[in-house]
């Protein structure tokens, strides 16, 4: 009798909880059918802010961030929230993190995935949930060959930046033999293609590490290099082993100059291979140097963030004011905001934003930075020509 | 197969090998220290390496050097190694007695299955690998540039340089020495005593709990001057290294035979070259796929390791 008397009363709190939910559900649905609510509306970063890659992310995150805080000051009463959403750079765990994205039915579109490999892992959920994405620093060409109709890229790709570090090591180096090695991951290996196929017959020899912190100790490849006695060494991958290999190879007598993609553009890459053995370390980047923004860009960062620019930061301001002109705009929907990304065409603070098949951004648009690492700091060198 | 790089570079293979096998082997002592007595796996003590190299940096840190420092003087060179290597052994001795006292004796108090054993190593070796994490909030840190890489002299072509004298050397003396103190010393007859037969070691006056202390701290101080040679080496340090390094160190104790000291000197040196031969060979993506399948391949003919499992016997 008892048991049956507290089922009862479980059933009856059950019901009540479904009747309450519906409600809300009603009450939700009635405001939005009417207009009233365009408000609370949200977009998300998506990327590493902790972990070993974590540079990066945080440079894009902290652009988001200006952008939506200017946003939110000359729209005080309808402010829009920036939801970081932390991957650790992982393509592990960006399957999840985007669900996670795709299930906040207020986020209405996304600065990121900020990694190559987050973003193959990611993209198939955002395609299939039309939730707009706009990533500031993921460069595998084959992420605009997914048909994925929500992804675009406010950058050049590895296509453009490959090529460009060849023609650097080519034409400015005057390297004759060069070195070519690759971190395996779909970024490294994609940019180290690129860089064989512009060099040919200069590349005396190739090699591939771990990645991903995985190895620290290259005695191996650094003995290579060395008997390979060469001008210039690429290597595509990011900057932990980058800093690591440096430091090695000018242990062991190579001097010979490293010229990296954009992954290892990071101050942490100077603070791995020690200031003395990464002077001169060259450093190409599919953007422009942040300080060359235009307008009041790095002063208002700087008072936002409490430091400068890095290394895509306004390309994520860029991404993230694409977003946000959209739902000024009213595109406050999913597919509204979609459409209105597809269709935009504006400058930003960057570069001039007006994607072509596939979310790529216009190749007349792309322009190829090298940087140099000289006294410790990477400062621009110069733009490279496009052959 | 690139054999002609093998051979032509054999020689700095062999000796960029050793020195790498000579940090693996003071770590693998560690590990081999502790499954000797304790029949555990301290997973945790990849963390009381970390702990040992982040005090080196530290403590170079505080006499205002980083990554940029040029040291020069064999006097300066000498006391700022000494002192780091003091206080690195300190640190990582005094991590593993914490996690022996915190994480361990309980357990071994409650006569906790072994598995309870288990998941705790990992999960103290998570949890201070993340402490450090975030205290360096995931960046690395430099060490200042003490030894030089200049090769010093030749042998057969080969460029022998300061750091790999240093840490061959240093990996060999500290073996020695251990080896020595657990054979002759009263300690040492303790830890043998403990290892053969913890109950009938406490029935003869061995104090247990003493010498299970004795061991982490042992097993510390080898891990903490591998800490300090891996700084000295690689010059720059991540929070996360530890994990893989510790992997490594703890299958060169499995190769060379767990609960066998000189094992883990041979198993350290071995999977050492055995990953840069790998390396020449077939590519450096290929190195820790050489190194595991030799593992494997030699535990199916010799199941108990190279030179098999010692401590734990009689004569050890």
């Amino acid at each position: 009798m008892r048991q049956k008397l507290a089922r009862v009363i479980g059933g009856a709190a059950l019901l009540a909880l479904v009747a309450g939910s519906a409600a809300c559900g009603n009450g939700g649905g009635e405001d939005t059918a009417a207009g009233g609510d365009q408000c609370g509306n949200k977009i998300a970063f998506f990327g590493a802010l902790t972990g070993s890659s974590a540079a990066l992310g945080i440079n894009e995150n902290n652009g988001a961030k200006l952008a939506v805080d200017k946003y939110n000051k000359e729209n005080p009463d309808c402010k829009v929230e920036l939801v970081p959403l932390d991957s650790q750079g992982s393509p592990d765990q960006a399957p999840q993190l985007a669900q996670k994205a795709i299930d906040d039915t207020k986020i209405l579109g996304i600065v990121g995935p900020a990694y190559s490999g987050e973003s193959e892992a990611a993209g198939p959920l955002f395609n299939e949930a039309g939730l707009v994405t706009i990533t500031p620093s993921a460069t595998r060409p084959s992420l605009s060959e997914q048909n994925w109709k929500t992804f675009f890229r406010a950058v050049g790709n590895d296509f453009s930046q490959g090529p460009a570090a060849g023609n650097y090591i080519k034409n400015i180096i005057k390297a004759e033999r060069v070195y070519v090695i690759d971190d395996q991951s779909a970024y490294g290996a994609g940019l180290a293609d690129e860089v064989k196929k512009v060099l040919g017959a200069s590349v005396v020899g190739s090699d591939k590490v771990q990645g991903e912190g995985k190895q620290t100790e290259f005695s191996g490849v650094v003995t290579k290099v060395k008997s390979a006695n060469v001008q210039a060494i690429f290597y595509g991958g990011y900057y932990q082993e980058a800093g690591l290999i440096r430091k090695q190879l000018t242990a062991a007598g190579v001097t010979a100059p490293l010229v990296a993609g954009d992954g290892v553009n990071d101050a942490a890459y100077i603070t791995s291979a020690g200031a003395a053995a990464a002077e001169g370390t060259i450093l190409t980047c599919p953007c422009q140097p942040a300080t060359e923004a235009r307008g009041t860009f790095a002063q208002e960062y700087k008072a936002l963030n409490g430091t400068d620019p890095g290394t895509y930061s306004d390309t994520a301001y860029d991404a993230a004011s694409i977003l946000l002109a959209g739902i000024k705009d009213g595109k406050t929907t999913r597919p509204g905001l979609l459409e209105f990304v597809k269709n935009y065409n504006g400058e930003g603070v960057a570069a001039t934003y007006k994607f072509v098949e596939g979310g790529e951004l216009d190749p007349a648009q792309v322009k190829v930075w090298a940087f140099k690492v000289t006294g410790g700091k990477v400062v621009p060198d110069q733009e490279i020509p496009k052959s | 197969m690139n054999f002609d790089d093998l051979f032509s570079n054999f020689g700095t293979y062999t000796a960029t090998g050793l020195t790498q096998g000579a940090i693996y082997a003071l770590v693998a002592l560690g590990y081999t220290l502790v499954y000797g007595v304790l029949r555990l796996i301290n997973f945790a003590h990849s963390e009381v390496f970390i702990a040992g190299a982040f005090a080196a940096i530290w403590t170079w840190n505080g006499f205002g050097l980083d990554q940029n420092s040029q040291v020069s003087g064999i006097g300066s060179i000498m006391f700022y190694l000494l002192v780091a290597v003091i206080v690195a052994a300190i640190a990582s001795a005094g991590t593993a007695t914490v996690i022996e006292r915190v994480a361990y004796r309980p357990l071994r108090k409650r006569n906790a299955p072994p598995l309870a054993f288990l998941i705790t190593a990992i999960g103290a070796s998570i949890a201070i690998s993340e402490a450090f994490g975030i205290w360096t909030r995931r960046r690395p840190e430099g060490a200042p540039n003490l030894v030089s890489t200049e090769p010093l002299f030749h042998i057969a072509g080969v460029p022998i340089d300061a750091v790999q004298l240093l840490t061959v050397g240093a990996a060999l003396g500290m073996m020695i020495g251990l080896d020595l103190f657990i054979n002759r010393s009263r300690v040492g007859r303790g830890i043998r005593a403990v290892a053969q037969d913890a109950n009938t070691a406490a029935l003869m006056g061995v104090n247990k709990d003493r010498i299970i202390m004795m061991v982490f701290i042992v097993g510390g101080t080898m891990a903490g001057v591998a800490g300090l040679l891996y700084d000295v080496r690689i010059g720059t340090l991540t929070y996360s290294v530890g994990f893989l390094l510790g992997l490594k160190a703890f299958t060169a104790a499995v190769l060379g035979g767990i609960g066998n000291l000189r094992g883990a000197l041979v198993g350290g040196l071995l999977l050492g070259v055995v990953e840069n031969y790998a390396s020449g060979l077939f590519g450096t993506e290929w190195k820790d796929f050489a190194a595991f399948a030799l593992l494997v391949v030699l535990l199916m003919f010799r199941p108990t390791g190279l030179l098999g499992e010692s401590l734990g016997r009689a004569r050890a």
